[in-house]
């Protein structure tokens, strides 16, 4: 792991020595990170070797389908796209709603592609593109590592991430999500900011806001960056490590970022007006003040300097507080204090389960489970606290950083699931400075005690990364133009040093005799080391043995297709498709589907149908009105279903071959949205002893809702007997008509079922009569719900 | 080689011919058919109607050309129509391919019909008799009555004829046998004598019928034979002479019977297979080449997981099931793709050209198919394309950019409407090629790779750092 990078105490002797060591570090390291990228790109493909080229779950259904709209109708109608396929009749402006970086990133790469003339579908380039940014994600966390604890804690961090399960969870290929190239930015944005917080360079802090603006484009988790900065620069203030450094890396982020992060039509005006910016204000107004005073304090005299802190002081808590008093009245004026429903679920991780069922009941909103960390980040867990250790010694600002990038994350990761994501790369570069330096201890210890090594070895041996990094903690201190210029691995600083070197040989010679001493204190016994050097080796063993495992087995598969292995031989369940298929080759192209909401994206992308709720779940009202129509009794739901112009209910069930997450499983959630906006729906009526039930003992109230209905109309005829695999039970009402709906498509495995709104029956004469009176009441109470008898009968 | 030849030899004639009968346009009333037999073949949703003709001339001159007559109907949905020359007695018969084309007569006959042109390889003479024998494929022509069934019954058709054979010349003696698929026969017109044995009903003999005589009659009967029809299929052929011929096609699949109306109920479906939906189909056959290899089957959405490769030496079969069952009205598109290896199927000419020898049609058994277009991607930078084919098509000529190319790729585009199987033939498409642009390529990628290093090199050794 002794990655020989820029040594700074170059004996004259040594130097062409190394030289050589320096090229020969730099075109290893060259083609580790290569292989780290191949390594990355490749852990990712299993899906596609497993399975197919093809894009998986539900949200990339709708990235890809806005991929395919901007390839073909070009950058300006996608801004301006108003979609009439998904929430009818309401539609969606989606260039207005919609990151867009993932797609605008993919979209580039088709163009690019195309204009080279290597004729690649949208679909592949979507299906790669989460590959190849996990790649460019797993460089950057070399650089953001090496700008931490060196080169070699760079390489290790990269390997680490470039197979840590949590990220391969979200970039198999083929999984098309935001996430993706989100956390390539998130890690490039932090390196650029370390960066220029070491180098104090403004090109850097511009490059730094761009990356910035390329997170905001790409995933609503920018908010972390812009509140992780401003709480560390604040914590560099308050540590008395406020430098102009410092200020280069923060002022421009905040000012070029927010104008630039209001350049993207989802964040707008929400980039100075929500509360999840307020922390980045906040901390530009106290850098400014803090700058101020030590600019003040570096002209005036001490004395003078005491008397100016009393008057500036008195003065400004009072306007500060008056400040302070208005932004708290404006904040406080909005219903949710400024904050979104998801980033106060954040703070308050029972919020959403109070007050918006609809978040809640996204399985990736949950609390994780403490397995979930053991699967998700492996043996990086054992690891963290050891490269939050290491980060103390010492600390540095760039080092500062990663201590509070790893415990805010890890809060965060708490909280949601889905926020594991961010801890994986922060749990990475910790591991990784951690396996790092100890692996640099214990081989350093080695090389002292192996009889045959030579004085010059042992000088090398000094010059391992935490040499490097103690030299850059001395650098910041000292603060000097040419120390910090030198610290740069570009060839320019290479150039420097060679001056620098003939200068104070015997300085670096001092140097070096002092750190061989040190070190000879420091080294363990040569038994210990050895073994603890094999400990080490087996844990990455076991890593990559598990992420392995995780990326072939557990994270790979579309959900879209399904596999089991039976005795003869691999079974393929591709329901899912052949319904779609069936939607959009045999119905009219304006038809509207209705279905639970986890349908929607999928609809709209593959079968090309008009849906009334997808996944965007921005409204409520609507999401509960298809709630409400499902555990409606048939024709109450019908009315519903009418009103809404839907002329096709497909359904997802599971009974029949055991696949768990169908509709049925997924019906309390209908049932308490629909509750939530319509009371009428009451959750006690489905449950009896506090469970939603399908069997003999379920609710009246269940067994006739319209859910119920579609999922095992003449399900009963399959087998005689009516079990469900699911439930594992044989379920309560077996043989039922449908009066409002007819079947008009089941798949092969009777995952879909597709039903069709019977249009309304022809008036039989005689009792056309008797209903007359009653027919203009009926149609008026659309959605009202109430059990009426109907009158068409 | 000898297929080029032969094309020019019958391109050559055709002209002559039709000069020919320029010149003399006067009706061929000379012949007489002494002895008619046609056998119609109902079983499934293509037609072929084989007509044995006895012909004998009976005017004063030696007449070449024999005229047929078919209405207007069955001219829409006329796919193929050929014709054969029997000569020799008993069974040591030999028969000769004769050319038909389709052709107007001046004076108004007294009935709407369309005609087409026997050109008999000899003249026959005066008071001489041949036997022809001419086969007609109809497609799309069995009208489903009802129109719209339910899942559980099964489909029944309308088969509309005339019991007397439409001809301009006076027929002796006709028989006509029309095979239905099954024996569940609804009704049909009666004209004596009428006959029905088993699936097989007879019309005739009749005697001495005037020219034009007709007697409409209809067969309505139970065909529950897949009507799979693929309305286009675009095929394309691409040649790479680093030694693979990648053939993807582009299937529309309707089922163009009685439309599916009503519920579909998959446990009815699943259950009680014979009697429900008789009419639809799940699996389709498609008969590759041998050596076939990389074989895809999949539509817009993915892979459709449910096929069967098997190859042996002479051909390759795959079994296909689209998505999901298809009953009347339904549709479904899917693409089938596959690599072949060139040496099978590119040779090279005489005259320093190359040509390509590939089959004209559709690798689904029993398909018929709407509009059927080939398309024959040539290597970057071949010239002369001419293609060959042994029935009219439209061709026209396209440029096609893929994998790195700068000049395009002449792409030769053939189209056949109403395309049956029995069409299946070879076709070639000639071209030069020089084989140094092979290398174009490769070679650009290589020297853009070196411009990179090179760039990169000097990156590194330029300094631009305005402070010294």
């Amino acid at each position: 792991m002794a990655a020989p990078e820029t040594s700074t105490a170059a004996v004259p002797t040594l130097y062409t020595n190394n030289t050589l060591r320096n090229a020969f570090g730099g075109v290893l390291s060259f083609f580790i990170l290569l292989l780290i990228g191949v390594l990355a790109f490749s852990i990712r493909l299993f899906s596609v070797i497993k399975y197919e080229s093809v894009i998986h779950e539900f949200d990339p259904y709708f990235n890809y389908r806005v991929t395919q709209f901007l390839t073909k109708k070009g950058i300006y109608e996608f801004w301006n796209w108003f979609d009439d396929r998904t929430w009818y009749p309401l539609g969606r402006v989606i260039g207005g709603t919609v990151y867009p970086g993932l797609t605008l990133t993919a979209g580039t790469i088709w163009w690019l592609l195309n204009s080279l003339n290597i004729p690649l579908s949208v679909e592949t380039v979507c299906v790669f593109t989460a590959p190849i940014f996990s790649a460019f994600a797993s460089w950057a966390t070399y650089l953001l590592t090496k700008e931490v604890k060196g080169a070699g804690a760079g390489l290790t961090a990269a390997v680490l991430l470039a197979m840590v399960p949590s990220y391969i969870s979200r970039s198999v290929a083929g999984s098309y999500d935001n996430e993706a190239v989100a956390i390539f930015a998130l890690i490039f944005t932090f390196y650029l900011y370390l960066k220029t917080l070491n180098t104090g360079s403004l090109f850097y802090a511009t490059l730094n806001s761009l990356a910035y603006f390329y997170m905001v484009c790409s995933w609503g988790g920018y908010t972390f960056i812009i509140n992780l900065i401003p709480m560390h620069v604040l914590l560099c203030i308050v540590t008395g490590r406020y430098s102009s450094r410092l200020y280069i890396a923060y002022a421009p982020l905040v000012v070029l970022g927010t104008l630039l992060a209001a350049l993207v039509p989802v964040v707008g005006f929400n980039a100075v007006m929500t509360s999840e910016h307020f922390a980045s204000f906040l901390v530009f107004i106290i850098i400014h003040v803090v700058a101020f005073v030590y600019h003040i304090k570096g002209i005036l005299s001490p004395k003078m300097f005491k008397v100016a802190v009393t008057l500036v002081v008195t003065v400004g808590l009072a306007v500060c507080c008056a400040v302070i008093a208005v932004l708290i009245a404006l904040v406080a004026s909005s219903p949710t204090k400024g904050w979104s429903g998801r980033s106060l679920s954040l703070l308050d991780p029972t919020y959403a389960s109070k007050y918006i069922p609809i978040i809640a009941s996204v399985s990736e909103h949950q609390p994780p489970t403490w397995p979930s960390y053991f699967m998700d980040i492996n043996v990086l867990a054992f690891l963290v606290p050891a490269g939050i250790i290491a980060c103390f010694l010492p600390l540095s600002d760039a080092s500062s950083f990663i201590v509070l990038y790893i415990a805010t994350s890890v809060y965060f990761s708490g909280v949601m699931v889905r926020l594991m994501l961010v801890l994986a790369p922060a749990a990475c570069i910790t591991s990784g400075i951690a396996l790092s330096e100890a692996f640099d201890v214990l081989t350093g210890s080695i090389k002292f005690q192996l009889p045959g090594v030579t004085s010059n070895a042992e000088v090398d041996a000094g010059e391992t990364s935490s040499d490097t990094s103690e030299a850059q903690t001395d650098e910041v201190k000292a603060e000097k133009p040419d120390d910090t210029s030198k610290n740069r691995p570009s060839k320019k600083s290479k150039k420097k040093e060679r001056e620098l070197a003939e200068n104070p040989p015997a300085k670096a010679t001092a140097k070096a005799k002092a750190k061989a001493e040190k070190k000879r204190l420091l080294a363990l016994p040569l038994e210990a080391s050895v073994i603890s050097l094999l400990l080490l080796v087996v844990l990455g063993a076991f890593y990559v043995v598990h992420s392995v495992w995780a990326a072939a087995e557990a994270y790979s598969a579309p959900s879209i297709v399904l596999t089991t292995r039976s005795r003869d031989g691999l079974h393929v369940f591709d329901d899912f498709r052949e319904a779609y298929a069936w939607l959009s080759h045999n119905t009219d192209v304006n038809d509207k589907v209705a279905s639970w909401w986890d349908y929607g994206y999928q609809t709209t992308a593959m079968a090309n149908r008009t849906v009334i709720v997808d996944n965007n779940t921005w409204n409520n009202t609507h999401i509960a009105t298809v709630g409400t129509a499902m555990s409606s009794p048939e024709r109450a739901a019908w009315e519903i279903f009418h009103s809404l112009d839907v002329k096709y209910v497909l359904v997802v069930f599971g009974g029949l071959i055991g696949y768990p997450s169908d509709d049925i499983n997924k019906f309390l959630w209908m049932v308490r949205i629909g509750g939530g906006v319509f009371p009428h729906i009451k959750e006690p009526d489905y449950l009896r002893d506090g469970q939603y039930r399908i069997d003999s003992q379920a609710t009246p109230t269940m067994l006739n809702c319209l859910m119920y209905k579609l999922s095992y109309y003449r399900f009963v005829e399959t087998d005689g007997k009516a079990y469900d695999r699911v439930r594992r039970t044989e379920i309560g009402k077996k043989y039922f008509k449908l009066t409002h709906f007819e079947e008009v498509f089941t798949t092969h495995h009777w995952m879909v079922r597709i039903y069709k709104l019977k249009p309304l029956k022809n008036r039989i004469r005689g009792k056309a009569k008797k209903s007359k009176s009653k027919t203009s009441s009926t149609s008026s109470s659309k959605r009202s719900g109430t059990k009426k008898k109907n009158p068409w009968l | 080689m000898e297929a080029w030849i032969r094309a020019r030899v019958t391109l050559a004639l055709t002209l002559f011919a039709l000069l020919f009968f320029v010149s003399r346009s006067s009706p061929p009333r000379q012949f007489v058919i002494s002895n008619a037999e046609r056998r119609i073949d109902l079983s499934s949703h293509i037609i072929n109607v084989h007509l044995t003709l006895k012909v004998e001339n009976t005017g004063t001159r030696p007449a070449s050309e024999v005229v047929l007559a078919l209405t207007p109907t069955e001219v829409d949905h006329l796919a193929m129509v050929d014709a054969l020359a029997i000569k020799g007695k008993r069974k040591k018969t030999t028969s000769v391919h004769l050319e038909v084309k389709p052709t107007e007569l001046p004076d108004a006959p007294p009935i709407d019909a369309k005609y087409f042109t026997i050109y008999l390889a000899d003249p026959l003479n005066s008071g001489e008799s041949t036997t022809l024998e001419v086969l007609y494929v109809f497609m799309h022509f069995l009208e489903p009555f009802p129109a719209e069934i339910a899942q559980s019954e099964s489909q029944l058709v309308f088969y509309h004829d005339t019991a007397l054979i439409l001809s301009p010349y006076h027929i002796k003696q006709q028989t006509t046998f029309i095979k239905t698929p099954s024996t569940k026969v609804e009704s049909f017109i009666r004209v004596e004598p009428t006959n029905r044995v088993g699936t097989e009903i007879k019309y005739g003999p009749y005697e001495d019928c005037p020219p034009y005589s007709i007697s409409p009659i209809h067969v309505h009967f139970e065909n529950n034979s897949p009507f799979a029809v693929v309305e286009e299929l675009v095929q394309e052929i691409e040649i790479s002479h680093w030694g693979n011929i990648q053939v993807t096609e582009h299937y529309t699949l309707v089922h163009a019977g009685a439309r599916h109306k009503g519920v579909f109920s998959r446990v009815d479906y699943q259950s009680r297979q014979f009697s429900n939906g008789a009419s639809s189909f799940r699996y389709l056959l498609a008969r590759l080449p041998a050596r076939v290899h990389s074989v895809y089957y999949r539509d817009e959405i993915g892979n459709i997981s449910s096929s069967h490769l098997r190859t042996n030496s002479l051909k390759s079969e795959l079994e296909i099931e689209p998505r999901y069952p298809l009953f009347g009205g339904w549709k479904a598109t899917f693409v089938i793709g596959y690599g072949l290896p060139l040496q099978d199927f590119l040779f090279e000419s005489s005259d320093d050209k190359r040509y390509l020898n590939f089959t004209f049609g559709c690798p689904l058994i029993g398909m018929v198919v709407d509009k059927l277009t080939i398309k024959v991607v040539l290597p970057e930078g071949s010239t002369d394309p001419s293609p060959v084919v042994p029935f009219p098509v439209e061709h026209r000529l396209e440029a096609k950019y893929s994998s790195l190319d700068v000049i395009g790729r002449t792409v030769v585009v053939l189209e056949k409407k109403n395309f049956v199987p029995m069409h299946n033939s070879h076709f070639q498409v000639y071209y030069t090629f020089n084989p140094i642009f092979m290398l174009a390529e490769p070679l650009m990628l290589a020297s853009a790779f070196f411009m990179f290093f090179v760039a990169c090199v000097a990156y590194i050794h330029i300094d631009l750092s305005i402070r010294k």
